[in-house]
């Protein structure tokens, strides 16, 4: 087992990884090769057998193939096309060809045992050209084929990391403890006042149903935002009694204003998580709409222990990240999310982003 | 056991306690509810003051968890009074229950099923029956209690961040920020929302809670000897014991003394 951990040169090992991508590559120039050779066989030399064409054309195609697909793993081939960035890439190619079309000839002249620069300057002119065209289309070809498999690559990548992101935003608010804690709130509720009990169950559907939406629509009227932090904050009322108390201030002419969906939901929950249910005596949590000109600024306040108290596990500042990125998704740079401790205790979040007439 | 048993509640949030206190009526009719308090430092100061024989210990409360809560009693318990039997109530924790499974401690998932409880009480009758009031046997009970708490405690650690040890701590002075080599460090002190950073020569404030701070430190290195105490073993010069058993420490290039919980007893013991 030595050998196994033996560390190989950088090139060699890139060249060892992609070994099945360039058989693959080589398969694919040698199909090139014969159909090279099928078409030069019925356009210009009829007279000859067709094993002539055939042969140059491989001897060539072999050539040229281990040329650039060697040359491109010892020069850094970029991540977007598998080939070597801008002149180096362009010099490779080139070189390519051309030492491909000359060694491939002299392979072949060996085979036959003639020599073709004996034939007259117009024939070897139009093989030469015939072969830097093909050349040429069959680099192109295996260029964009890079190209477009490196962006499917990535396209794939993006659409698995905003799977990740809902699945995320998920778990954190279907937590089981939350849930748990509002169920068993909920079950005492039933022996004891079931007109309240039917009330938080109400709001707890309203607040599954939208956090589970939330992942399929973009966007929705504050005023929705707004009634969802209620249900949010009725649940978490019932559950921490008189320690609790909220306001939730939106003006009625920004009612409409469309935000993305639940998007101050992780910053009142991390007000609730960090701020209010860590501390004896409880507090308020206070979220307010402001238009200032062209700007629409939405606001969530504590009374909280602030961000130097102790954090339960799972206080991660996912909340806030979760928010930041998709402010950022939905306005573009225009948009700013601030967050201020003040130094007697609870925090303040400012988003501001451009409104919609 | 006192003719009619008695009980203390530790719930935050007030529609738990109060079903709690509804489905205890019904499975014990003859316990009496000393007290209901909603966060870990009056459960604390009611148990000690109350002395009830049962205790419904809440997980997760504000202040102080259930657990650090049951620690801290056990510490501040006067000896020659039996322990009360203690129940841990969660809604959900996976920690704790897992550490309840291995350890003999009885737990009630919330929400409270008649039934679970029925089979908790009457485990708790037959603890509080058995109990004599030797002395010797109330303290290897505290022991006992002792031992479960360190494991549920440690069961809800946080994993230690991987990287290795923490090789310096950075404190911010003034405007600047100085890098204080752990090796410096006599021991760290939880005080309010900061942590005092003790070397032989000064004392810095860094906002990292402790329990964050815990996992970073190199394990045979730094001891945890209280809730808020974190010392360098190779600081420590004497544990002297006092007339009740408690231990303190004293230490090279401090004048301080430290207390030691007896839940961090173990951890001095002759050789």
């Amino acid at each position: 087992m030595r050998n196994a951990i033996t560390p190989l040169p950088a090139a060699l090992r890139a060249i060892r990884l992609d070994s099945l991508d360039m058989f693959r590559h080589y398969l694919q120039t040698l199909a090139f090769s014969l159909a090279i050779s099928a078409v030069l066989y019925f356009t210009s030399s009829p007279d000859k057998p067709y094993e002539v064409p055939m042969v140059y054309s491989l001897c060539i195609g072999t050539v040229s193939w281990a040329i650039i697909d060697f040359g491109r793993h010892l020069i850094a081939p970029s991540a977007e096309s598998g080939w070597p960035s801008g002149l180096s890439g362009m010099v490779l190619t080139a070189f390519g060809i051309v030492g491909g079309f000359l060694a491939g000839t002299a392979a072949a002249d060996a085979w036959f045992g003639w020599s073709s620069w004996d034939q007259s300057p117009a024939q070897l002119r139009t093989t030469w050209v015939f072969s830097l065209l093909a050349g040429v289309a069959v680099c192109y070809y295996f260029y964009t084929q890079g190209r477009s498999s490196y962006l499917h690559g990535k396209m794939q990548e993006a659409e698995r990391q905003a799977t990740e992101a809902r699945l995320k935003l998920l778990e954190t608010q279907l937590e089981p403890h939350m849930l748990f804690n509002t169920l068993a709130n909920l079950r005492a509720l039933i022996a004891t006042d079931p007109a309240a009990a039917l009330d938080m169950l109400d709001r707890m559907i309203a607040y599954l149903r939208a956090t589970l939406g939330a992942s399929r629509t973009a966007e929705h009227p504050l005023a929705a935002e707004f009634e969802r932090l209620r249900d949010y904050l009725e649940l978490i009322s019932v559950r921490m009694g008189p320690r609790l108390r909220y306001t939730l201030d939106l003006p009625p002419e920004l009612a409409a204003q469309p935000v993305p969906t639940l998007l101050l939901q992780p910053l009142v929950e991390n007000s609730i998580k960090h701020g209010l249910e860590p501390k004896v005596e409880g507090g308020s949590v206070t979220v307010r709409a402001r238009r200032q000109g062209a700007w629409l600024q939405l606001e969530v306040a504590d009374t909280g222990v602030g961000p130097g108290g102790e954090r339960p596990s799972g206080g991660s500042g996912f909340g806030q990240t979760q928010v930041r990125e998709r402010l950022a998704a939905a306005y573009g740079p225009s948009a700013t999310m601030e967050f201020i401790a003040p130094d007697d205790g609870g925090t303040r979040t400012l988003l501001t982003f451009p409104a919609k007439t | 056991m006192n003719p009619t048993p008695t009980a203390l509640l530790a719930e935050d949030e007030p529609l738990l306690a109060q079903a709690l206190r509804a489905e205890l009526a019904r499975a014990w009719p003859e316990l009496a509810i000393a007290a209901t308090v909603g966060d870990g430092a009056s459960a604390v100061a009611q148990s000690l003051a109350l002395k009830p024989d049962v205790l419904f210990f809440d997980i997760r409360m504000p202040g102080l968890s259930g657990l650090e809560a049951a620690a801290e009693l056990a510490d501040a318990w006067a000896p020659g009074t039996p322990f009360p039997a203690l129940v841990f109530v969660t809604a959900y924790d996976q920690y704790a229950v897992q550490a309840f499974e291995a350890q003999a401690v009885d737990y009630v998932l919330k929400p409270v099923q008649a039934a679970r409880l029925q089979k908790t009480v009457s485990k708790v009758r037959e603890v509080l029956a058995r109990r004599s009031p030797d002395a010797i046997d109330m303290e290897a009970t505290l022991g006992h209690t002792m031992k479960q708490l360190r494991h549920l405690l440690e069961a809800g650690q946080p994993a230690a961040p991987t990287g290795g040890p923490l090789r310096m701590v950075q404190v911010s002075v003034g405007s600047s920020i100085r890098m204080v080599p752990v090796d410096e460090v006599v021991f760290f002190e939880a005080a309010d929302k900061y942590v005092r950073v003790l070397t032989a020569g000064h004392e810095y404030l860094i906002r990292t809670p402790l329990k964050e701070l815990l996992p970073q430190l190199d394990p045979n290195a730094f001891w945890q000897v209280h809730r808020g105490t974190v010392v360098r073993t190779s600081a420590i010069d004497s544990v002297l014991r006092d007339d009740q058993g408690k231990l303190s420490l004293t230490l090279h290039g401090r004048p301080e003394k430290l207390a030691v919980s007896r839940l961090y007893a173990h951890l001095f013991r002759p050789m």
